[in-house]
């Protein structure tokens, strides 16, 4: 199990109801790690159409988590 | 530079910092907040960005235009915060010593930011309801990824 610290933005921060938390979790990929937390709080957004960054850069959905990295799942941008 | 500001964007002002005399063209685009997306009158909107990837994201992609074509200088601000009709959401500009490196690398700028730049758009509509603009799922019966408003 690892610790890792995970910031919602958009519509992931209105459905999870939080900013920021710090979970514990046998994930050992981010897209592991989407999945328990769909489950748990019901996120709409399917796991294809999330991009994970992972202190603060892009990574693969396939990507090794460590312990005490911070996690941001990226829904489909709308810049512009 | 590519900088996320919570602050209204001043394009004389940006404008002026790529100012230099080995410069013959200066292209900027500005994307303004339009009362329409979709058929649906839109009344406002909210942008919120992943600031600290925004920038990074943004100055790659000004790197990637610096590579492709002749120019002189570059530089971008993505605005976030409650934006009303009008509003100016996103400027870039570009100069170069001729018209051509310069319209290509406006385009090219502003077309990567719209595709990659970890930056959200959420759509207020009359009557209160509201939208993730891209973020639509099956369940919403095919229409925007709308939620009504709280019941009054």
């Amino acid at each position: 199990m690892i610790s890792v610290h995970v910031q919602y933005f958009a519509i992931l921060r209105e459905q999870r109801g939080l900013t920021t938390e710090t979970l514990v979790t046998p994930a050992t990929t981010p897209a592991a790690l989407y999945e328990e937390l769909r489950a748990r709080h019901g996120f709409t957004l399917p796991a294809d159409r999330v991009r994970a960054a992972v202190n603060d850069a892009f990574v693969t959905a396939g990507a090794t988590l460590r312990d005490g990295d911070r996690v941001v799942f990226i829904p489909p941008v709308a810049g512009g | 530079m590519f900088t996320i500001s919570p602050a209204p964007l001043d394009p004389g002002r940006l404008q002026r910092q790529l100012g230099d005399e080995r410069a013959g063209a200066c292209v900027t685009f500005e994307g303004w907040v339009r009362n329409r997306n979709e058929g649906q009158p839109v009344l406002s909107l909210e942008y919120e960005a992943y600031a600290l990837l925004a920038g990074t994201e943004g100055e790659r992609i000004l790197a990637e235009a610096r590579a492709k074509f002749d120019l002189v200088g570059a530089a971008g601000v993505h605005r976030v915060g409650h934006l009303q009709l009008g509003d100016l959401a996103i400027w870039v500009g570009v100069t170069a010593e001729h018209r051509g490196a310069a319209f290509d690398a406006c385009r090219y700028i502003i077309d990567e930011a719209k595709a990659r730049l970890p930056v959200w758009k959420k759509e207020h509509y009359a009557g209160g309801a509201t939208a993730w603009i891209n973020c639509a799922t099956r369940g919403d019966h095919g229409g925007p990824a709308a939620t009504l408003p709280p019941a009054s």
